[in-house]
């Protein structure tokens, strides 16, 4: 059986995905003032990048990499209710890219298994 | 912790620094302007080590494959030898040809050189003075077409290079040209696209490479030319645009200031240049942009733009960024 990561169409698929979903993030409010100051060329970049990961695509993130990129938003205030609000506008992305549920669920299962790093605990 | 190699002595760059922080930190003189990856003022080349990706953002193909890099944005992950490029193998001289006032305080410039140039209207370069100041000036011209290299230069008060183009240069003097650089031009294969032309003050003079070469090339879908100014002697092009527009049928020209004044021309818009374009074109999805000029504007631009629906990929800026 294919891989997540080809079901749901690979790089061209991230690409499609990216824009959607960078869109929704800066338009929620529960989560765009972490995003506020950030260039976003390079914003867009690191947002395709977490979305070949949670695709399951090639990527070579490491748990320290994880810790390191968020600690500062940590320390201004993220917490699990932001990361809840990311893998929620991740999933509603992905339904209008008309992606089956269940694949959904297992992207939602990858965002979900960084949560602790991310969130540098 | 990285170490870096300059001149025969090693430098340790604290996590998060930039070559260029390093660099002055410890004393070297190392040519920059605005610290963000823009201007391209402080061109460095890495003789041993892997430069990050980010580092070589927006550069030539010509000048990756030698491992040029933009010291400011350069945060090396591993050690790295690092030396100035022979800038002044990538100068060549020039001759003023024309100085013309254009408004209050924008002048043309148009100069000559010996040689033919290779660039894409709509690009930078950098003018040299002397060996020691250069600034970032946008091509206004169009190969091809125009014989000479046109740049529109709004004077600064105090402004080193403005002041000195403004009190001194004159038709005949020998200036410096650094090689056209920056990804804000036209692309063809294309020809339908609608395309969004937003400059303020001298962020005009890209832009009129830009459309100039797009409707050259048989552009067919819309364009549309945002021009905004403080007031109307701001729009320095007003009338010749206003022309233009007359002539081409898919060519809108929309000049737009902050502060209206009694007798100006009628097409000329008061307002918010933001709230102006997103009322004239609210569904700029499929469309490519150019953005130009002011920092700030541009910045919050792109956003608009983005937000409303366009690709992140289809919008171009060229910030004039200052220190
Ligand atoms: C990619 C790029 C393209 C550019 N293209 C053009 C162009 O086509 N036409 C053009 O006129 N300029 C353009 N610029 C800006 C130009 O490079 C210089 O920054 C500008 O001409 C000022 O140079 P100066 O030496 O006279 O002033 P400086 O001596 O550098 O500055 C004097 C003082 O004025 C301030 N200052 C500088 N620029 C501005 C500004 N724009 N508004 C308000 N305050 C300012 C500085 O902070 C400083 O305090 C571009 C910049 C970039 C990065």
């Amino acid at each position: 059986m294919a891989s997540l990561y080809e079901r749901l169409g690979g790089e061209a698929a991230v690409d499609a995905a990216v824009d959607i979903f960078y869109r929704k993030v800066l338009s929620d409010d529960r989560v765009n003032g972490f995003f506020d100051d950030v260039d976003m060329e390079a914003q867009a970049a690191k947002q395709k990048g977490f979305l070949t990961m949670v695709f399951g695509g090639p990527n070579n993130y490491t748990g320290k990499d994880m810790r390191d990129g968020h600690k500062h938003l940590v320390e201004r205030g993220l917490n699990d209710s932001h990361v809840d609000a990311i893998v929620e506008l991740l999933g509603a992305t992905l339904k209008e890219l008309g992606v089956a549920d269940a694949d959904i669920q297992e992207v939602a299962d990858l965002a979900n298994s960084v949560r602790d790093d991310v969130l540098n605990r | 912790m990285a170490q870096l190699k300059y001149k025969d002595s090693i430098y340790p760059v604290t996590t998060g620094s930039s070559v260029l922080e390093t660099l002055l930190e410890h004393g070297q003189a190392i040519p920059n302007n605005c610290r963000a990856g823009a201007c391209h003022s402080c061109l460095m080349q890495a003789t041993s080590g892997n430069v990050p990706d980010a580092a070589q953002k927006g550069l030539k193909d010509s000048h990756k494959a030698r491992d040029f890099f933009l010291a400011c944005v350069c945060k090396p992950e591993e050690d790295m030898e690092v030396c100035l490029p022979d800038i002044e193998q990538l100068k060549f001289p020039a001759k003023v040809s024309q100085i013309t006032k254009l408004s209050n305080d924008v002048v043309e410039l148009k100069i000559k050189t010996q040689q033919p140039v290779d660039y894409f209207a709509g690009q930078f370069v950098t003018l040299w003075r002397d060996d020691e100041l250069g600034r970032n000036y946008s091509l206004a011209s169009l190969p091809g077409v125009d014989d000479e290299l046109i740049f529109h230069i709004r004077l600064i008060p105090n402004g080193q290079f403005t002041s000195w183009v403004a009190n001194e240069l004159k038709v005949g003097d020998e200036i410096f040209v650094q090689e056209p650089v920056g990804d804000c031009f036209y692309t063809q294969g294309n020809p339908e696209q609608n395309l969004l032309l937003i400059g303020t003050g001298t962020g005009l003079a890209p832009l009129f490479g830009i459309f100039r070469d797009a409707i050259q090339s048989g552009h067919s879908g819309e364009i549309h030319l945002f021009h905004g100014g403080l007031n109307p002697s701001g729009l320095y092009l007003h009338d010749m645009l206003s022309a233009f527009a007359e002539q081409h049928s898919n060519f809108y020209y929309h000049p737009c200031v902050l502060k209206a004044e009694e007798g100006m021309a009628k097409n000329i818009v008061e307002g918010d240049l933001s709230k102006i374009v997103s009322q004239l074109i609210d569904k700029p999805a499929g469309w490519k942009s150019y953005l130009c000029g002011d920092p700030e504007i541009v910045k919050k631009l792109r956003k608009q733009i983005f937000m409303a629906g366009s690709n992140m990929n289809d919008i171009y800026s060229d910030p004039f960024v200052y220190t």
